[in-house]
């Protein structure tokens, strides 16, 4: 076994972390019903996963030019992928997919529905 | 000063700092390499950063600072309860789309409450509806359906910092 710096062990969790919540939005994209609630799972296991990851990769090599990589990467991350699921969910919801049968209430398709009707 | 002149040169600085922070390397061919690409980028996209003047005040950033904490403790929170509905044998879920009333205006703030709304316990927006200030959001666990439980329930965490902060 090598001889880790305290930053680097400390790295090496966040990574791990990283990882273990990677893998619970990967069973929440297999277990969940319909897009939405998988969106839902995607989005938010998924960003936080990769960026601690990423941060995890800054902590363990410090202030170079692999860690400052590794810190952008996370903030154009945690920018752009709510975004990436706005536009699913807008396009699925257009394309009419229909929402799982556990669904309560759906406003955006009767806000739809009365603006065509009165047209 | 024109306010596109003022947005180039925060882009060009900003783009010349990113440069340097991910190359590391402080040798003149790579800063003049960097130099000149800020300068093609502030030329070419550098007016769409700022777009509407607006004054520096010192309370902007500590809201900023505050916002900053608060959507990162939210974050973890909604990571937490992802993975209690995935690991929970039943998948205890109750979702729907509801509406949320918003009374920001600026397309920044919007975007900005959207994400956050997004990357919350629960929580995702579908759509935006400018004219009638309204956000359509899917909740995993729909607590309630009324227009004024909801702003409250889900844009009300970020509303008021996000209003000072961009409005």
């Amino acid at each position: 076994m090598h001889d880790l710096s305290i930053n680097q062990i400390i790295g090496y969790v966040i990574i791990c972390g990283g990882i273990l919540f990677d893998l619970f939005g990967v069973l929440g994209l297999v277990r969940l019903p319909d897009v939405y609630n998988r969106l839902q799972a995607a989005t938010k296991s998924v960003t936080f996963g990769s960026a601690g990851i990423l941060i995890g990769v800054f902590v363990y090599s410090g202030f170079t030019a692999l860690g400052f990589k590794a810190l952008f990467c996370t903030i154009f991350i945690l920018l752009t992928s709510p975004v990436s699921a706005h536009a699913i969910a807008k396009a699925a919801h257009k394309a009419g997919i229909k929402l799982t049968d556990k669904t309560v209430i759906d406003l955006y398709q009767q806000d739809k529905s009365e603006s065509e009707e009165s047209k | 000063m024109k306010i596109e002149t003022k947005s180039r040169i925060v882009v060009f600085i900003l783009s010349l700092l990113v440069w340097i922070l991910i190359t590391m390397v402080f040798s003149i061919p790579s800063l003049v390499t960097g130099l000149v690409i800020a300068l093609i980028t502030a030329i070419f996209a550098g007016e769409m950063l700022i777009i509407t003047e607006r004054k520096f005040l010192l309370k902007r950033v500590w809201f900023t600072i505050e916002y900053l904490f608060k959507f990162t403790w939210e974050l973890i929170k909604a990571n937490f309860h992802v993975a209690y509905i995935v690991l929970h044998p039943l998948l205890p879920i109750k979702p729907g789309i509801v509406k949320v009333k918003t009374k920001l205006k600026s397309d920044s703030a919007l975007t900005m409450l959207a994400n956050s709304i997004t990357l919350t316990p629960g929580t995702l927006t579908v759509d935006i509806d400018e004219k009638n200030q309204v956000l359509y959001v899917h909740w995993i666990d729909v607590k309630a359906t009324d227009i004024e439980e909801t702003t409250e329930d889900v844009g009300g965490r970020f509303e008021k910092l996000l209003e000072e902060i961009f409005e």
